[in-house]
């Protein structure tokens, strides 16, 4: 009889314990937190190859801050920024004046640096006979008065409208530099990734689409990159490293961090670092426009 | 003394992890009101019924649902055209027909397609899938409502399918032989006996295939490609609910106008989805009572 129920409750102890191991355990995982000094970075898309690549070698040089480095759009980070869920916010656009206002509203003095410039390219399938667009021709195509490509000079077939997701900066720059702030059509088809517009444009005839010069390229002959012409009796300019400084370009862009007004030594460091030659040289890599 | 304890405090941990899920559901329903309540106040509960959903303008932002309603519509009935007759047709195979061996191989296979992650699925459609639609159709592109139904077919064809086959199992054997005795043939057997009796748990089956369907989101939104228009083609491009709540949550500022309205789709859809397990609850609870 006694064995028995030595038995029972020996068993019985050891499922308590494992219960109890495995509290402990979830509680643990919940409270751990290393050491080091860590900065977190959210925003742009188009910027996590940069910044991840800055976050690199920032690490390297101090091995004592760790850095994460998250995409999500611009309107993603500058949100997180306002809410204090990031400590750096990489922007590819500005801050809206609404925005500032939140920021203000949750007191958050926020601080902007230009860290690289960008140019946005604006793609077609290699199969279409488009060579080049003015800025008006480009705009009347994604606000859908034009419909057809024999309204910009290419072939009687509809125009198939790409466009990035709503929370992306590349999307709200090109509505305010390329659209004068009209509405995209609602026939745009928005993608969520940049990768999702260079496979939908190389696939699809009649495509067009947008996305950053540094995309493009590495796109090489999936897409073809199309001259873009500031008016109609401008010159055509291709986008480049050369035309974008120089502002020949019409689509380029700042890019962005912004910061705390108020905030951590190591995040300033990080600032510092991106401006930096060794930071900058990074940016020439990666296929932007240095801002020095 | 000490085992009372230690029975008392096993016994309260295991409740608090069963009744877990009701407080969850509760506390998101809660949260979900909550946060989507004042848009009632400013803009007003008329916006979202307004034909154009264009949460981020410069001009003026504009909260329409029906664009996103309807195109959850078009996705989801098109999806289920595609699931009912694969998903009961594989059930009625694998329940009355197949030999021991087939089921055998096919009960884990459709286990299998039941566990592939949405955003694999999703993925695949939009590498093979999509191009493969646009050249069947001769399309200008396959970024379809009609990719995204085929993909969620493919996600609610296992669950149908299981569902339904216990539901054909547990027709009682004499029926099937009372109708065997009566000398129809085994086809009309099933047509006529099985599946008729069958019919509340393969309802059942649909109707809770159709509510993985409206929530589904990472697949539709790699193939649908999002435009937030009204139409009915399954040919064109459409917005799903779960596509914009996904592809708009992230950038938001918290209790912005947008913010308020996104929680607005979630109660239409949190409030469909609910109507259907409901439904399906009560379908299968009276089938089992009967």
């Amino acid at each position: 009889m006694r064995t028995y129920e030595n038995e029972i409750s020996a068993e019985e102890d050891i499922a308590f314990i494992a219960m109890v191991c495995l509290l402990i355990a979830m509680l643990c995982s919940f409270a751990s937190g290393g050491e080091k000094k860590s900065i977190t970075i959210k925003g742009s898309d188009t910027m996590v190859h940069l910044v991840s690549n800055w976050a690199e070698a920032f690490m390297k040089a101090d091995p004592n801050v760790e850095v994460a480095v998250t995409g999500g759009g611009s309107g993603t980070g500058i949100a997180a920024l306002i809410n204090g869920t990031t400590e750096i916010c990489a922007s590819s656009r500005d801050m809206k004046e609404k925005e500032k206002q939140q920021a203000k509203e949750k007191g958050v003095e926020v601080k902007e640096v230009v860290v690289a410039r960008d140019g946005i390219a604006v793609v077609v399938n290699p199969k279409n006979p488009i060579k080049e667009l003015d800025m008006q021709q480009i705009a009347q195509i994604y606000t859908g008065a034009y419909t057809k490509w024999n309204q910009a000079g290419g072939n009687d077939k509809e125009i198939l409208v790409f466009s990035r997701e709503s929370s992306s900066g590349t999307y709200a720059f090109f509505q305010e530099h390329v659209l004068k702030n009209k509405d995209y059509t609602q026939k745009a088809k928005l993608m969520p990734a940049t990768s999702a517009i260079i496979e939908s444009v190389s696939t699809d005839e009649e495509a067009i689409g947008y996305v950053g010069l540094g995309y493009a390229v590495a796109a090489g002959k999936k897409v073809k990159i199309i001259g873009v012409k500031a008016d109609a009796n401008s010159p055509v300019v291709m986008p480049s490293d050369e035309t974008v400084t120089s502002g020949q370009y019409s689509i380029s862009r700042p890019l962005y961090l912004y910061v705390p007004a108020k905030t951590a030594a190591e995040v300033a460091s990080f600032v510092d670092f991106c401006l930096s030659d060794a930071g900058q040289a990074i940016v020439k890599k990666d296929g932007y426009v240095t801002v020095k | 003394m000490r085992h009372y304890y230690k029975d008392r405090i096993i016994k309260l941990f295991l409740q608090l992890t069963a009744s877990l899920s009701i407080v969850i559901v509760i506390c998101i329903f809660v949260f979900i009101f909550k946060e989507a309540v004042p848009f009632a106040k400013r803009p007003g509960l008329g916006e979202l019924f307004g034909t154009r959903w264009v949460p981020t303008s410069p001009q003026k932002e504009s909260f329409g649902l029906v664009p996103l309603i309807t195109g959850s519509l078009v996705v989801t009935v098109l999806a289920m055209l595609l699931t009912i007759p694969f998903g009961v047709g594989a059930a009625v195979y694998i329940s009355e027909l197949a030999v021991p061996v087939e089921r055998e191989i096919l009960k884990p296979f459709i286990e299998v397609l039941a566990g592939i992650p949405s955003v694999v699925i999703g993925f695949f459609g939009l590498m093979v899938l999509v191009p493969f639609v646009k050249s069947c159709f001769g399309l200008a592109t396959g970024l379809t409502a009609f990719s995204g139904a085929v993909l969620l077919a493919l996600m609610a064809i296992p669950t149908v399918t299981s569902i339904s086959e216990d539901a054909l199992r547990s027709v009682p054997r004499s029926y099937k032989e009372a109708s065997l005795a009566l000398g129809a043939s085994r086809l009309r057997t099933i047509w006529r006996v099985t599946v008729p009796a069958a019919l509340p748990g393969i309802m059942a089956a649909v109707m809770l295939g159709t509510g993985r369907v409206v929530g589904e989101t990472m697949a539709v939104m790699m193939v649908t490609g999002n435009s937030a228009m009204i139409t009915f083609w399954p040919f064109d491009s459409v917005r799903t609910m779960t596509a914009t709540i996904a592809a708009e949550m992230g950038e938001v500022a918290f209790g912005s106008d947008h913010y308020r309205a996104l929680f607005c789709v979630g109660i239409v859809l949190l409030v469909s989805t609910f109507a259907l397990n409901i439904a399906a609850q009560k379908v299968l609870s009276k089938y089992r009572m009967g």
